[in-house]
This record gives C-alpha cells, sequence and structure tokens, in this order.
C-alpha cells in the first residue's frame, strides 16, 4: 500500500490504517520520501479503498508489551490475546525488531541440555542457547519430536525448567492444537507462552509472528532469568510471505523469487538466540521447517543451515520404515557439541563415542549399498559386521517411543552395546583407555 | 566545505539525500538526528546515495545529513591487537559499555585508547631524511609483537628537525616533527588514519616462496599456500569452513591475525574471543590473543557494515605488513560480503548480473585479493612483509557454479574445495582431495628440501598417487565389489584408507592432532610409503593380504597422529622400527606354514 502526502513518517514506523466501514488494521512503513510512503499492512489490504482509507502513523515503531503474565497464555500472530482472557499488564513495552546481540557481551554456550532423545543426547547433543534447526518434509514427524524435547528437555544435575515460547507460524490448526495439547497434558502450558498465526490467517502477519516471539523470549531469559526454548514452526512459511511482500514491492529476486536479503532477515530471527554475560538466562532455538521436497540445497534451508549452529534432519526413508525419530544423522550436526560435552560436562567419552557411532553409521551405508550390488557373500567379514551395526544401531539406538525419556548413561550405554558388534581395531576415534573402560566385545 | 543536505527517501539501509553537490564519492557523512554513520556510494545532480552502517529504524525525510570531508578511515597505531571491532573499526566492548548487551545506534568511540601510554623508542635521530612508510621508532604493543611507527605512505621525503626521547607518550603527543624540501612542516605523532578502500602503497612485490605453515596436515603437505599467497575454502553448512578457517588463525605461522567474522554467527566470534586468550602459540607460548585482531559483523549486524567490514580487515593488514610482518587475513564469509553488495545493489535499482549480483561483483573480489602479497615496504629501513589472504565462500545450495564461487576461483591460487559427503561421513577437514589444488606446490618446494627433507616433494607425490589410484578403483568396486579386484589393487584401498584416517583426517578438537609441525608430517607420510611398499613386496614374496590386513602396526599407524606428539618425534622411529619388523616376522611364519 503506498501513502501519499506524507510528511512526518519515519522507516520502519507503525501505522494505524482505518478503513471505510471503521475497522482498524496495522501496517509498518518499509520505504518513505518525496511524500509517499511504502506501507505493508499486516492484516492484508482486502476491503481497502483508494479513497475514504485513512492512516495514521505512530510515531514508534512496533512494540510487544511483555511481563510475566504471559506465561500461559496464548496470543495470536502479532501478540494479542487469542484465549478470550483480557490484555495482560505490561511491565515494559519491547520494540519486536530487538538489536543485535553484542558478540562481546555473549557467553560461549557450553551447558548440555538433556533431551532424554538417545538420538540428539549421544551424536548431536543440544547445548543452552544454541540454534538447532529440525530440517524435515511435509507429513513426518517433526512435530512430535519437537514437542517430546519441549517436554523432556534438562540441564541435568539442576532443576531449573525450560519456559518454551512456541510460535507457529502459517500451520494448520491440528498442528497448533497438537502442541497446545502435548504442553497441556504434560502440565508444561503454565510455563509457556503460544504464538498462533494460522495457514489461512493473512500472510503478511507471519513475518511479526517469530519476531514477537522472540522478543517475548529475549523478555523472559534476560529481565526475568529463565532458560527459554523457543520453538519456531514452519519458517518455510515465514519466507513464503517474504517472498510475497518481496515480488509485490517489485524488487530485483535472488534465487528461486526469494529477495536478495533472505539470509540477513533469516539472521535477524535466528541470531536472537544465545546467552549474555553476567544474566543467568537463555534462549535456545529450534525452528522447524519443511523442506520443500525434501531438498536440503533449497534456498530457505540452506539459507538456514548456514546461520544456526547445526541441523537435525529427517530422513524420508527412516520415516517410511516407521522409525521414530527419523533423524538422518548422517546429514545432522551440531556444531556446539564439542563444547557441550566431555569430562566434567557429561562423560569423557562421549564425543569419540558419537563420532565413532557416526564413522560407524556410516560405513554401514556404504555397505548396505555395496550389498544390494553385489550380493552379502560378496562382502569381506568386517563389512558383514558393519552390516550388523547398523542396522542395530536404527533399531537399538535411533529408534525410541516418543513418550520415552531416556538419560545420558542409557544412551551411551546403548551406544558401546553397538560398538561391542565391531573388532577392537576399528574404533578409531577412540582414545585406548576408553576402550579399555568401556569396550565390551572380543577383544 | 563540508556537505550539508537532507534526506528524502529511506529505505532498508539505504538513504537518499539532497543538497549534497559538494559532497565527495566514498564520503563519510553523518545521517539524521542520530548522526548515524554512511557512506556516499553514487552521486547524481546534488542528490547522494547513502549507504548507512547502522539501523535506519526510525529515520525521517527532512533530517539532516552532514558530511565529514574524509573517506571512511580506519585508525592505525599501537591499541589494535587483542581488541574485537565491528565493520567500521569501533570496539565492540566499547558498544557494549555504552549501550548494554545489545548494540544501539549512533554510537562514537574512538577505535584505540587515544590516552593509554606507551614507551616509545625512537629509532631516528635529528637530521636524518625519512620517507612516506619510514619507520620512526618502536613501542611494545604486545608482548608477542613489537609495534613499529611508521611515517604516513603518503608523506613527502623529509628531514627530521625533532623527535622526542625514549619515553612515555600517549597517541595524540606529537613525537617527531620533521620538514620537507619545500619548507612545510610536518608534525609526527603515532599513528595516522588510511582510507580503507585505497590499497597502502609499497615499493616492489616478490614472488611467494615461503610456505605459510598452518600445522593442517592436508594443507601443508597437499595443497599448501605460500607467504603472500591467497587461497579460498567453499563449502556448504556443516562441512567446516568455519574450523578449518579457526584452524589456521590458531595455528599459521605468521606474526599477526586478523579474523573478520563477515555475516556469520555471532556465537562463533565469541568462541574465538573466550578461546583464543587461552590458547598458546606453539613458537612463543603467549596466548594468540595477543597477535590476533578480530573484525566482526555478525549476520545481524547492518549489512552496509558488512560490505565495509572486509576493508577495514584488510587496511590493518596491511599495516601491520608494512611493519615488516607476516599477516594473515581470514574472512568468513566472503558470500556474505558478496550479498552485502547485492542487497545494496537491489536498493539502488542497480542491472542486476546473475542471480541478483551486481554487475561489478568480479572486480571487486579481484580487488580485494590482489590485496594479497609479499612485499617490500615503502622508506627505511629495508624490510619485507607479507597479506596471507584466504577467503570462505559459502554457496547456495553447495553449488560450486554460482556466481561467488567461480568469479572467486579466477583470482586466487589455493582452493581447498569442501565436500558434502565427505563431512557427511565426519572425514574433517572435508578438503576433497581430488578437487583442491595449489598453485604454490612448485614454488615452496624449495622450502621443504631445505628446511624439513629433501624427499619431501617425492614422498607426497607417492602418497597422493596412491590417492589418485584409490579413486579409480572406487569406481569398479562400486560396480562390482571389493573381491573383484587382485590382491595388488586391494592393498592400494587398504593404504588409502589408512592415508585418509591416518593423515588426511585431523580432529581440530584433539590436544594433540590440532597441530601437527612439518617435520611430524613429513615422517608419517614416509611411514605410511614405507608401509605400502613394504607390504606390495610381502604380497610378491607370497604373504597373503588378510595377514597383512591384521598386522597390529596398522593401528599404530593410524594412531600415531594423536598418540605422539610434536615434541617425542623420536617415538615415529621406534615405530618405523615396529614397521620394518613386523613385516619381517610375518614373512617367516608364512614359510614356516608353507
Amino acid at each position: 500500500m503506498i501513502v501519499d502526502g506524507v510528511t512526518k513518517a519515519s522507516f520502519d514506523e507503525l501505522v494505524e490504517i482505518e478503513t471505510n466501514d471503521g475497522e482498524r488494521r496495522l501496517g509498518k512503513v518499509l520505504e518513505v520520501g518525496s511524500g509517499k510512503a511504502v506501507v505493508q499492512v499486516f492484516e492484508g489490504t482486502t476491503g481497502l479503498a483508494i479513497t475514504g482509507t485513512r492512516v495514521k502513523f505512530l510515531g514508534k515503531t512496533m512494540v510487544m508489551p511483555v511481563s510475566q503474565e504471559l506465561l500461559g497464555r496464548v496470543f495470536d500472530g502479532l501478540g494479542r490475546p487469542n484465549d478470550g482472557l483480557p490484555d495482560p499488564v505490561a511491565d515494559k513495552f519491547l520494540d519486536v525488531n530487538g538489536e543485535p546481540m553484542n558478540p562481546q557481551s555473549r557467553e560461549y554456550p557450553t551447558s548440555f541440555i538433556q533431551t532424554g532423545v538417545s538420538v540428539i543426547d549421544g551424536m548431536l547433543t543440544l547445548v543452552r542457547g544454541q540454534k538447532l534447526p529440525i530440517f524435515s518434509g511435509s507429513g513426518m514427524s517433526h512435530n512430535i519430536l519437537a514437542a517430546q524435547i519441549a517436554r523432556q528437555a534438562t540441564v541435568v544435575g539442576t532443576n531449573e525448567d525450560f519456559a518454551v515460547v512456541f510460535a507457529a507460524i502459517g500451520v494448520q490448526y491440528s498442528e497448533a492444537q497438537y502442541f497446545k495439547r502435548s504442553l497441556e497434558e504434560s502440565g508444561a502450558l503454565k510455563r509457556s507462552v503460544l504464538f498462533v498465526n494460522l495457514a489461512d490467517d493473512p500472510a503478511i502477519e507471519r513475518i511479526i509472528t517469530p519476531r514477537v516471539a522472540l522478543t517475548v523470549a529475549e523478555y523472559l531469559a534476560f529481565d526475568l532469568g529463565m532458560h527459554v526454548l523457543a520453538i519456531l514452526t514452519d519458517m518455510t512459511n515465514y519466507a513464503e510471505a517474504l517472498r510475497e511482500i518481496s515480488a509485490a514491492r517489485e524488487e530485483v529476486p535472488g534465487r528461486k523469487g526469494y529477495p536478495g536479503y533472505l539470509y540477513t532477515d533469516l539472521a535477524n530471527n535466528y541470531e536472537r538466540a544465545g546467552r549474555i554475560k553476567g544474566k543467568n538466562g537463555s534462549v535456545t532455538q529450534m525452528p522447524i521447517l519443511s523442506m520443500p521436497a525434501d531438498d536440503i540445497t533449497h534456498p530457505i534451508p540452506d539459507l538456514t543451515g548456514y546461520i544456526t549452529e547445526g541441523q537435525v534432519v529427517l530422513g524420508r526413508d527412516l520415516f517410511r520404515k516407521g522409525i521414530y525419530p527419523p533423524v538422518n544423522v548422517m546429514m545432522s550436526l551440531s556444531r556446539l557439541m564439542k563444547d557441550g560435552v566431555g569430562e566434567g560436562k557429561t562423560r569423557s567419552d562421549h564425543m569419540e563415542v558419537g563420532n565413532q557411532l557416526y564413522d560407524a553409521y556410516s560405513r554401514a551405508q556404504e555397505v548396505r549399498a555395496l550389498a544390494e550390488i553385489v550380493g552379502k557373500a560378496g562382502l569381506t567379514g568386517v563389512d558383514l559386521k558393519y552390516l550388523d551395526a547398523g542396522d542395530s544401531f536404527e533399531t537399538h539406538f535411533l529408534k525410541q517411543s516418543p513418550d520415552e525419556n531416556r538419560n545420558l548413561d542409557e544412551t551411551l550405554s546403548r551406544a558401546w552395546d553397538i560398538l561391542a558388534t565391531l573388532p577392537e581395531g576399528e574404533l578409531t576415534k577412540i582414545k585406548d583407555k576408553h576402550i579399555q573402560q568401556y569396550y565390551k566385545g572380543n577383544k | 566545505m563540508v556537505a550539508k543536505g537532507r534526506i528524502v527517501w529511506v529505505s532498508g539501509p539505504a538513504v537518499k539525500a539532497d543538497g549534497m553537490s559538494s559532497v565527495k564519492m566514498y564520503e563519510t557523512v553523518e545521517v539524521g538526528d542520530s548522526k548515524l554513520i554512511g557512506e556516499v556510494i553514487r552521486l547524481t545532480g546534488d542528490v547522494a546515495f547513502i549507504q548507512v552502517y547502522e539501523s535506519t529504524s526510525g529515520l525521517k525525510p527532512g533530517e539532516d545529513v552532514s558530511g565529514t570531508g574524509q573517506p571512511l578511515s580506519v585508525l592505525l597505531g599501537p591499541g589494535i591487537i587483542g581488541r574485537i571491532y565491528d565493520g567500521i573499526q569501533r570496539p565492540l566492548d566499547d558498544i557494549a559499555e555504552k549501550s548494554g548487551a545489545f548494540i544501539g545506534r549512533g554510537i562514537t568511540t574512538t577505535p584505540v585508547d587515544m590516552k593509554k601510554k606507551y614507551t616509545f623508542t625512537p629509532s631516528v635521530k635529528k637530521g636524518d631524511t625519512i620517507l612516506g612508510g619510514s619507520i620512526l621508532g618502536a613501542v611494545e604493543e604486545t608482548p608477542l609483537l613489537t609495534h613499529k611507527i611508521l611515517v604516513p605512505p603518503n608523506y613527502p621525503e623529509a628531514t627530521i628537525t625533532e623527535i622526542v626521547k625514549e619515553g612515555e607518550y600517549d597517541l595524540e603527543h606529537i613525537i617527531g616533527q620533521a620538514s620537507s624540501k619545500n619548507g612545510d612542516k610536518i608534525e609526527l605523532k603515532m599513528y595516522h588514519k588510511w582510507p580503507v578502500r585505497k590499497p597502502r602503497p609499497y615499493l616492489e612485490r616478490f614472488d611467494p616462496t615461503v610456505p605459510l605453515v598452518t600445522g593442517q596436515r592436508i594443507i601443508d603437505t597437499y595443497f599448501p599456500i605460500a607467504k603472500g599467497g591467497t587461497g579460498a575454502i567453499p563449502g556448504g553448512f556443516g562441512t567446516g569452513k568455519t574450523v578449518t578457517l579457526h584452524q589456521i588463525a590458531k595455528w599459521a605461522d605468521s606474526k599477526v591475525v586478523v579474523y573478520i567474522g563477515c555475516g556469520e554467527r555471532g556465537n562463533e566470534m565469541t568462541e574465538v574471543l573466550v578461546e583464543f586468550p587461552h590458547l598458546i602459540d606453539p613458537r612463543s607460548q603467549r596466548p594468540l590473543m595477543e597477535r590476533t585482531v578480530l573484525v566482526a559483523n555478525t549476520s545481524n549486524m547492518p549489512v552496509a557494515a558488512r560490505e565495509a567490514s572486509i576493508y577495514t580487515g584488510v587496511t590493518m593488514a596491511e599495516y601491520y605488513r608494512d611493519m615488516g610482518y607476516d599477516v594473515v587475513l581470514v574472512a568468513d564469509s566472503t558470500s556474505r560480503w558478496a550479498e552485502a553488495l547485492r542487497e545494496m545493489s537491489g536498493r539502488l535499482e542497480e542491472m542486476p548480473a546473475e542471480e541478483g549480483y551486481p554487475s561489478y561483483l568480479a572486480s571487486r573480489l579481484a580487488e580485494f585479493y590482489e590485496r594479497a602479497g609479499r612485499i617490500r615496504a615503502l622508506g627505511s629501513p629495508d624490510r619485507s612483509g607479507s597479506v596471507t589472504l584466504v577467503g570462505a565462500v559459502s554457496p547456495s545450495g553447495a553449488d560450486f557454479t554460482e556466481p561467488v564461487t567461480t568469479h572467486t576461483i579466477r583470482f586466487i591460487k589455493t582452493f581447498w574445495a569442501l565436500d558434502t559427503r565427505l563431512a557427511y561421513s565426519r572425514h574433517y577437514p572435508s578438503i576433497n582431495w581430488m578437487q583442491s589444488y595449489s598453485g604454490y606446490l612448485e614454488d615452496i618446494s624449495k622450502w621443504w628440501k631445505e628446511n624439513v627433507s629433501p624427499d619431501w616433494y617425492d614422498l607426497r607425490a607417492e602418497s597422493y598417487h596412491i590417492l589418485q589410484r584409490e579413486d579409480t578403483l572406487k569406481e569398479i568396486v562400486r560396480l562390482l565389489g571389493p573381491e573383484a579386484l587382485p590382491d595388488e589393487e586391494k592393498l592400494v584401498l587398504e593404504v588409502a584408507r589408512m592415508l585418509k584416517i591416518g593423515i588426511l583426517q585431523q580432529n581440530s578438537f584433539d590436544k594433540v592432532d590440532t597441530y601437527c609441525g612439518p617435520a611430524k608430517q613429513l615422517k608419517l607420510v614416509r611411514l605410511m610409503v614405507m608401509f605400502y611398499k613394504e607390504a606390495q613386496k610381502a604380497l610378491k614374496e607370497g604373504k597373503s593380504l588378510a595377514d597383512i590386513r591384521a598386522l597390529p602396526i596398522i593401528t599404530t599407524l593410524l594412531k600415531a597422529k594423536f598418540e605422539v606428539t610434536d615434541e617425542e618425534i623420536s617415538k615415529l622411529e621406534e615405530i618405523e622400527k615396529q614397521l620394518s619388523d613386523s613385516f619381517k616376522g610375518n614373512i617367516e611364519e608364512v614359510k614356516v606354514s608353507v
């Protein structure tokens, strides 16, 4: 929407629009100059007429009222109450765009979060203050996994619980409902804040949803000192809304029609995770995105992977085999694992065991591909052992039930069970002292 | 006269202002009431296009814009080392002090502490002739680094008329005076400013013949980079670009490291800040931070300052080069810098070339990489220094045919291709040994021959040949299975596996393996080649491959990289003895069983 006769508007300013029939909508200034302003209307332009529509520039950028009372509440995609209860009393109003965290003031994330999911704890360890996305595809069990993590996440040795900030961005009603129910049933809803923008809500509202959610997350973490797990689903819808606006403004497109600033824009959301020196709280982010046609090189997962500290990739093959969680460990990675595990944090053999499991499973995959061509008879003895190790990795380690909460010792002991099926000489990533302590196979 | 104009249009980091006819291209300007810092990037009539280095949220048409008369410059003087700057040389710790944990706007700071006193020792005396670039004296900047005080390179020839005695002075103190040939009086201070977009001049450029030793086996032994050379690391996400760059920054045998975090993760910069003060340089036994400068413009910081950060970093690197030091500059990632160009170009509605990037992308990349080199510095005394440039490239979709990668390849000589498949199987560093290359191999082989061992070049070639053969054999194995190969070729596969695990893979998080000195690298390669030859011989003498595979020496060889430290390198000779013994032993057994 372009507004004429503008004299005092500023860039990024919040705008209130009054339609002919008195309805009020919100928008913000995208571009301003020579008496004109380009305004993006959050609730869509349906019903707006060239004549009669009045616009008020509010002289401030978009803010979100925040306070402790937000916990347990449900809001819409713009941060307005959606649960029939009155507006919460605000402690302060925060700019939803946030400000970049100074790298100098960041505290490097090093505390291990136990999620109770073997594959994540053992090989893709999540750390407080990390941003670890789930790359999924349509129909796969990313929501079940995210809900399981939201319920089970704890820092071992403390009683601190996670507050959960959940932002549904353009998702179906049933998916949002699933999350709400799952938090309710586990009693976690009272320490959660939900933001819901459904698939049939205006696309433009989606640009704001992660921003208000992360503003609240930052407030809970750095003002109230809580540990916050922020789940954003589905970032693909967010990026698509961005593309829609960019196209409407006739901007020069980058890859696949997405705007050239998609990376910067995504980073402005994802980088709002972390810890701050001298403050107790933390924001851990778990964005979920569905890869269009399961293609990891699509701009959305691609740019996300460049910003986040690793990724948990769900694999269609495993999903079809009925394995939950269907995590494709080869493609997955947690960049902060090295700093969150080991002596004094988890167990001294943790990193080495994780690496060795990767190595073994990757060999198993190669052998499997080979076996399909030459048959099992063409394989050497060691290859056959890898084949078995690969199978037992999937059934004994990876697979678990959505309500099964495994502690780290159990996870690592299952890992050693698998390594025990391999000859000792194959364990080249593990130091001798750990082999002596934990290896159960034939020496 | 400085220009004074008014904002007429705002869109993100791009601002138009009119009444700016007296402003110069690339002049720094103050934008709006909160005096945001910007730079003029285009002039049309009296309208200036300005890229603003801070968030423009809340900026209005009608607000003032005023020129500063100066191009975007960095301050060069003692106090730079050990700091962390944003893209336009504002120290992040000062910003944190003024605006807390989140970065506010319109903050002015000085890049170094102007009041801190340094002990200056002059090396010139009254009556000496100085040229632009000459050394006036020195201060101890950190225990690791003696900072040479330079005459600004653009100063004319002059005679010293006054110079202070050894003593403590701050940066604003006039430490000397000189008069030029035409009688102009020149005042000399311990710092000067230099525009970032203008390469610092030098006398001549040398051929790069000395390798930059990084302690990374696949780099030093297989794809080396020379001091004063250029290299690029392209790779999709998760292939370990950043870890590889960190390793180079940590262990490279250069005097100064400039690390530019350009549009990357905040936590990564924090990691460097947390880790470097604790890491000890293997050569000097001092913390690495005492030789490191960081430029951090993370992905969520303003995009225009990201564009500037590369130039800020390389100008500081050239300054230390001019003192006669070897400097390594690591830029992570040049793709984000290119995207910043694209974003500004888009806002200015320029005609795009490929994938929306501006058509001047290639020439900007070329200009940047050409600022590398080993040079003879201006002025006296005679000295040489180097800037080595290493840039990460983040190709979208790990596709090496995208514009930033293809253009970068044209201007660099060492190419370390990171491979997603290797990274998925946790083969780190995931540098693909078939795709990577180094244009410095011949130039620097002399150094290895003279300083490490005469057979370096041959051992490298022999071991690399094994890897090449494995690559072709792999195709056959993929179709027919390993049993289809004769034993001799199966042995090639086995030794290639050992090379991959024992040499090419290097664990940067392991205390011992993270750095591997040239002597140890050579010995490890020699052991592998020796094993191959002994095993070949044994095969010919009728020993079975299964027996060779079962030799316990193999595990010893594979673990030598992290079981033997650089200090106890003689242990490798023992392993060498074990190696030849184990073949003797086995062959006798074979004879007995026959």
